[in-house]
């Protein structure tokens, strides 16, 4: 019999660039946000998990945070990072052996896109030396074929950044707060054919942390708490095309986050139909329009009609990254999954200001969806629900 | 001839073929995997004739590890020569990435056909790619 899992607290530090500040600074920014989001202080916090891919360890944040002894344990699982810190706080509360859980998730890039080692990730030198281990690639050779297979425009490829960035203007942490129009994001530099500059993610900067509770500590707090109704992880099963991938099976496989979603919403008991906020992986364009039917909130092919009548927009039938998603926020890889969570949390409890998707008695959705996706082929999502 | 980026990528001869490998389950991969996974896999030599799977245009300087054009000392982004590649599925075979060469970013279409070749990469390397099979090779094949 596991326990129930509530978010009592969530913090964020602006994403985008903060000359001056650590990566692990802007992770203490958001620990103390999150704390005084739900009235604690940080002796209370009994367990904590976090990380960051390009940032450093986690656990030094205790120098700044304080040395309790509590147990930190630092979380290196690429851009599922933020997913996989927020699935152990959620089992350590869910077993029972604790009641207040820390998430964490914070990060720092360089500037321009992602370089990867092979030997990292098990592949061949020339890969790499020939100019073909990068993530922008995988993503245009996916949505490439896609587009030819099930008939999705360039058009709306457009239409997907145009609203990321319509979003961000409406959005205090986002880092593109301007909106961008489709004209020029269809006319902007190519960058990997069919993704022009403006459909492409930047790395950037941002913290996001989550404080988790029992329901009994939460109700002994009266604090204001959002379930976690579901949470899966999902690594890739055989013959899947992933990032990375110098050989594809000729066998069409599964993918990782058609098991994740899946998954999540049998534990859940509750279908695409119920959900009333989605934060999609959207490191790219092609990345949303794939992840809506991946996830089961659309057919393949039916993103088209989708976009042209802004079914995704808030305001729509589905509100699809309401944030502006990675397009506007950046992507910090540690805080990235995390932040999908946070912008749920807000929606849900009615806090989410000039963006808040209204729900259906005049507060915020019932349940919020997030779904993250990352190399080396693998997916976090996360069901949250507003009791 | 420059030399190969890796000595067991492609077979050495007139016709050289990539390497891929045997799975005992009958399975073919590529590439040929190295060190403790390479047990109980067969080199194999894969078909030189595929059909275009997927496709993007490469548009600007990679970082580090790439070795190609605009990499050098003293080089930088007006080095760099923009380039093609993709997927090519080797019927019954496998899917590789691959650069495409001899062809431009608007004749390329999913199916279409493709032949392995060995092109220049760098000044001291080359590399393997496929490029359009003429309408008569099609044919022909």
């Amino acid at each position: 019999m596991s326990e129930n899992v509530y978010i009592i607290g969530a913090g964020i530090h602006p994403f985008g660039r903060t000359d001056g500040r650590s990566g692990r600074e802007q992770g203490v920014y958001a620990v103390r946000e999150a704390l005084k989001d739900a009235g604690l202080d940080w002796p209370d916090i009994e367990c904590a998990y976090g990380g960051s891919a390009a940032a450093g360890n986690a656990d030094i944040m205790v120098n700044e945070l304080g040395l309790t002894s509590l147990p930190f344990t630092n979380v290196a699982n690429g851009c599922a990072t933020g997913g996989s810190a927020l699935a152990a706080s959620q089992q350590a509360i869910a077993s029972g052996m604790y009641d207040l859980a820390l998430a964490v998730g914070f990060d720092k890039h360089p500037r321009g896109a992602f370089n990867a080692k092979p030997s990292d990730y098990g592949l061949p030198e020339w890969y790499g030396q020939t100019g073909m281990m990068l993530t922008t690639q995988f993503f245009a050779l996916k949505i490439q074929r896609y587009m030819q297979l099930h008939g999705i425009s360039r058009t709306t490829l457009g239409r997907v950044a145009e609203k990321a960035f319509r979003n961000g203007t409406l959005t205090p942490h986002a880092w593109r707060r301007s909106p961008v129009d489709l004209e020029t994001i269809l006319n902007a530099p190519m960058i990997n054919d069919p993704l022009t500059k403006y459909m492409f993610c930047s790395p950037a900067e941002g913290a996001v942390a989550l404080i988790l509770a029992s329901e009994k500590k939460m109700k002994e707090l009266g604090a204001d708490g959002v379930k976690v109704r579901s949470i899966a992880v999902k690594t890739r099963p055989p013959n899947s095309f992933e990032v990375f991938q110098a050989g594809v099976s000729i066998e069409e496989g599964g993918k990782p986050t058609v098991l994740a979603s899946q998954a999540a919403f049998e534990r859940a008991g509750v279908g695409p139909e119920d959900i009333g906020v989605a934060q999609l992986q959207d490191t790219e364009s092609g990345a949303e329009i794939m992840h809506m039917a991946e996830n089961g909130f659309c057919k393949d092919g039916d993103q088209e009609e989708w976009l042209a009548n802004g079914w995704s927009e808030i305001g729509g039938r589905l509100p699809v990254n309401t944030d502006g998603g990675c397009l506007a926020c950046g992507e910090p890889v540690g805080a990235s999954g995390l932040r999908q969570v946070y912008e749920n949390v807000e929606q849900l409890r009615g806090r989410a200001g000039e963006r808040q998707v209204a729900g259906k008695k005049g507060t915020g959705p019932r349940f919020g969806y997030s779904h993250v996706y990352g190399a080396p082929g693998l997916s976090a999502v996360a069901i949250l629900e507003r009791e | 001839m420059g030399q190969k980026i890796d000595p067991n990528l492609w077979s050495d001869g007139a016709e050289p073929q990539l390497m891929g490998g045997r799975l005992p389950s009958g399975q073919i991969v590529f590439p040929m995997p190295v060190g403790d996974a390479a047990q109980g896999v067969e080199p194999y030599k894969l078909s030189r004739r595929g059909k275009l799977w997927s496709w993007t245009s490469q548009g600007f300087l990679p970082k580090e590890p790439y070795e190609g054009p605009g990499s050098g000392p003293g080089e930088g982004p007006p080095d760099f020569q923009p380039f093609l590649l993709g997927y090519v599925e080797l019927p019954g075979e496998v899917i590789v990435e691959s650069r495409i060469v001899d062809a431009r970013l608007e004749d390329l279409h999913l199916g279409m056909d493709l032949e392995f070749c060995i092109v220049p990469f760098n000044a001291t390397h080359d590399t393997f790619a496929f490029r359009p099979l003429t309408a008569s090779e099609s044919k022909a094949a």
